[in-house]
């Protein structure tokens, strides 16, 4: 049997003609990062290289001199003969999947993805492909999103009837990906935005790298309490049930995460409200995203694998399931560090 | 619909007691009067049957949603409530929403019955085709199995007493008995006087705590009075004009549970209020509760049960006499009169006296607390003689002194979701003890007794511990060790391992012991040799 163009290692996704690891787990020398999210950038190989809006986060987490590459959306470049580009996941900033062509096969993985426009991240791009390979985070039919309009719309109202009543609104969302996307749609013209270490830290380093987003106000010791009163403050899900935020006196909790859409997961995590909003696709895009790239065999990685596998299969595309290290149901936010909090949701 | 609907929900968000009461009382006060009625049927347990059952549910639900039943399962198991995750799989709604009243509701689900399959499926079908998400959600549940929601009527109770400006006891009082909600109003269960409401009424029980240091730091040994602590059912039985009542210490009048106590109307005089425990007897010993459990929380006692589980009621303290409040009596002149009443009675099979235990030192006390197992009590109950009857859990007269639980080490080998707020967690264990072919052999189930941070270390342990999936039952590597402890112990021909332990549950993590260290079924046998 001739060798896959990617292999799964169970540390990384290995292009063998290449030399090359997509999202390796372990430090080696070449890595293609498609998105600057803990689970898929790790720390330690010799050459980076990924999408030129992945850089400014890449650093701060990776290490300012980090060896590495930048490239535009589309921009071919060629390793060992294989031909790679680069090419829009709609998950976050800079996020990409990596298509790789050889000996006239063509494989893509995509990453983490969504097919809804943000508006902040550039919008997902359906690549035509032999075999692609499908992230499956929310790959069960009960997972469907509303328009992101409607979410947005209920998380202005919930601000403001916790402004009516006096109360602070904590909003809790990935600190990477899913704070801008909030930043860049709600109302925030008559509030206060405050925001907790870890959003602060992400906004700036993009807003410095000259990113369109508004400025948050960082809480620090001295941040004086009356005006936490109505404000709107952004918090990493790490920081829920901390000593950081018992000090913001009366409070609405809001947690926007794709698990909100079940109730257990909702009532477990102790918020007064969850917004289903998610930085993955949801079923109906799961499946819109692997037909649209026309390929022929589909392997799932991290997420509800066997079941979204063994759909794609009853449903006449071949498919298989694939043990990945990436962010799935199975270990999506124990991780509390900063560095790593925004696996999954 | 849309009201109660939201009311479910916030009910099932918070697990504050305060909040649930707050927001029932929010709804009793606010609601479309002929909803209330609905409603409170619901939350005490009168849902009527509409005659369809949830594979049917399912079955239609996966037809509309165009999805394999298999995967229907898979996401059940993600979800954890078949209600909410049929409500998850269907469609956006086509038509336009509903604003049918809880109430109009019911009068469409009352159709139903008389329905062929075809037109069943059509009625339920155009309903979930007008709800929104969460209100399929809630209708589901209007329909099929068990309509849980963590109020227990406790609180319903106490909701509906402070939206009524009514008194606790007599609103659980007119909760009580057969009332159906297509029968009555809400005002009319809740707002007319009945001449029992007074004669019913139980006193508050007083409540013991556990004792907080060693018994012989106790002051003298005669001012104590000390009996055993019986595993029953803590009841109040009140005779008062001509009727008898049976209270429960959850605020539940149980006199239909017990028709063998009826006869107590017969030798207590009326006026009477005695305190003590409903414990089931066979030929003069008590027996364990488990046989007790069968019968509660039956609707019909057959006879077959009452034969298998009959009970007596054992008096421990008397709280009224000749329609007179003594509570404020000291313990030893109240039980004085209990006595007097015992001997006059004579009704052994149905009214026994607990018995005030002789002791000449507070060391010969720990000896004889040993057997308490062998007694079938749960330890001691300890009672100032001088001390009044007092109003719930009060420290200083009445002290329990509750023998440790029976505990074993036992390995984890089998993991399963929990339901509702641990729907995404594994926390639901089957844990084995070592036979004698150094197999694993499980024995109990067990849910609680770990903090949320040991909770979500053990799913990390299961979910990178995986060694086979059975639908939603995972096989772990046997490998983490836990004290399960365990109330009491029986043998069981349903059980592989022979043995069912009552009340298992996670003492602590032996994070200290290797898997090997584990015990054995011979050590369980052992235990049960001792104390069945």
């Amino acid at each position: 049997m001739r060798i896959k163009l990617i292999q799964f290692t169970g540390k990384s996704l290995y292009c063998a003609a290449a030399d090359v690891h997509i999202d390796p787990w372990i430090p080696v020398d070449r890595a293609i990062i498609t998105h600057a999210h803990g689970d898929h950038a790790k720390w330690g190989s010799k050459h980076y290289l990924a999408h030129k809006d992945s850089e400014a986060i890449l650093r701060l987490r990776l290490g300012q001199d980090i060896d590495l590459q930048t490239v535009e959306y589309g921009e071919i470049f060629i390793i060992n003969g294989v031909r790679f580009s680069l090419h829009p996941a709609g998950h976050i900033l800079g996020s990409a999947q990596v298509r790789v062509e050889h000996k006239g096969e063509v494989w893509v993985a995509s990453g983490d993805y969504k097919l809804e426009n943000d508006n902040f991240s550039a919008p997902f791009e359906s690549v035509k492909c032999n075999v692609f390979i499908t992230e499956s985070t929310f790959g069960l039919p009960i997972y469907k999103w509303q328009p992101q309009a409607e979410i947005f719309s209920e998380i202005n109202s919930w601000h403001h009837k916790n402004q009516e009543e006096g109360k602070a609104s904590v909003l809790m969302g990935y600190s990477l990906g899913k704070i801008q996307r909030i930043l860049k749609n709600i109302s925030i013209t008559d509030t206060l935005v405050l925001a907790h270490g870890a959003v602060y830290m992400v906004n700036e380093q993009l807003r410095q790298a000259g990113y369109d987003l508004p400025p948050v106000t960082l809480i620090t010791k001295d941040t004086d309490k009356k005006h936490f009163k109505g404000a709107l403050i952004l918090a990493p899900p790490s920081a829920h049930g901390s000593p950081w935020m018992r000090k913001f006196g009366p409070v609405s909790l809001g947690y926007c995460s794709g698990w909100m859409m079940v109730r257990g997961a909702k009532n477990r995590r102790a918020v007064d409200q969850g917004f289903v909003l998610s930085d993955h696709a949801d079923w109906n895009d799961l499946n819109i995203a692997v037909k649209s790239s026309g390929a022929e065999k589909v392997f799932v990685t991290h997420g509800f694998t066997s079941a979204f596998s063994r759909w794609l299969n009853e449903n006449k595309i071949e498919s298989a399931e694939v043990e990945t290290m990436y962010g799935n149901d199975e270990v999506q936010e124990d991780a509390v560090p900063v560095l790593n909090e925004e696996t999954g949701g | 619909m849309k009201q109660f609907a939201e009311l479910f929900l916030n009910l099932d968000r918070t697990n504050k007691t305060n909040d649930k009461i707050a927001l029932m009382k929010e709804y009793f006060m606010n609601a479309k009067p002929e909803d209330k009625i609905w409603a409170l049927a619901l939350f005490t347990g009168r849902r009527p049957s509409f005659k369809i059952n949830s594979t049917q549910m399912q079955l239609w639900a996966n037809e509309v949603a165009t999805i394999p039943g298999w995967l229907f399962r898979e996401s059940y198991n993600s979800v954890g409530d078949l209600g909410e995750t049929i409500s998850l799989i269907l469609p956006p709604a086509s038509q336009k929403k509903s604003d049918k009243s809880l109430t109009e509701w019911f009068g469409y689900l009352n159709r139903l019955p008389a329905m062929n399959e075809i037109e069943k499926r059509e009625h339920i079908l155009a309903a979930w085709d007008q709800l929104s998400r969460q209100e399929i959600f809630v209708f589901n549940k209007l329909l099929m199995g068990s309509f849980r929601i963590g109020v227990s009527q406790t609180l319903v109770v106490r909701a509906v007493a402070e939206a009524a400006g009514l008194e606790s006891s007599a609103v659980a009082h007119r909760l009580m008995g057969k009332w159906l909600p297509s029968d009555t109003t809400y005002e009319n269960l809740i707002f007319n006087e009945s001449e029992n409401d007074n004669a019913s009424r139980p006193y508050p029980f007083y409540l013991a705590y556990a004792i907080e240091t060693d018994i012989s730091e106790f002051n003298a040994m005669e001012n104590w009075m000390v009996e055993w602590k019986w595993d029953g059912i803590r009841s109040q039985v009140i005779h008062r004009n001509n009727e008898l009542f049976i209270w429960t210490r959850g605020e539940e009048l149980a006199t239909d549970k017990f028709p063998e106590l009826h006869a107590l109307k017969n030798c207590l005089p009326d006026g009477t209020v005695l305190d003590g425990e409903i414990v089931s007897f066979r030929d003069e010993k008590p027996l364990p509760f488990n046989i007790l459990q069968t019968r509660i929380g039956r609707k019909t006692l057959t006879k077959k049960i009452l034969e298998e589980a009959p009970v007596a009621f054992i008096a421990y303290d008397m709280l009224e006499e000749n329609g007179v409040d003594i509570r404020a009596l000291s313990q030893y002149l109240r039980r004085e009169k209990l006595e007097r009443l015992y001997q006059s009675a004579q009704r052994e099979e149905i009214f026994r006296l607990s018995e005030v235990l002789k002791f000449n030192s507070w060391e010969e006390l720990k000896e004889l607390h040993n057997s308490s197992r062998e007694n079938a009590a749960e330890g001691f109950m300890i009672k100032n003689k001088e001390g009044t009857y007092q109003v719930g859990r009060k420290k200083g007269d009445w002290w329990k002194w509750k023998v440790n639980p029976l505990s074993i080490d036992a390995v984890l080998v089998y993991a399963q979701k929990g339901h509702g707020r641990r729907s995404e967690l594994f926390t639901d264990y089957t844990f084995a003890v070592w036979d004698d072919d150094e197999k694993l052999i499980p024995f109990a189930k067990a849910y609680s007794g770990l903090t949320d941070k040991e909770i979500a270390e053990v799913d990390r342990f299961i979910k990178s511990h995986t060694v086979e999936k059975f639908g939603p039952v995972r096989t772990v590597t046997p490998q983490l060790v836990f004290e399960i402890g365990f109330e009491g112990i029986n043998v069981s021909s349903r059980h592989k391992s022979g043995i069912a332990v009552r009340f298992p549950r996670i003492l602590r993590w032996r994070k200290d012991k290797a898997v090997k260290e584990a015990d054995t079924l011979v050590n369980l046998k052992s235990i049960l040799d001792t104390y069945k």
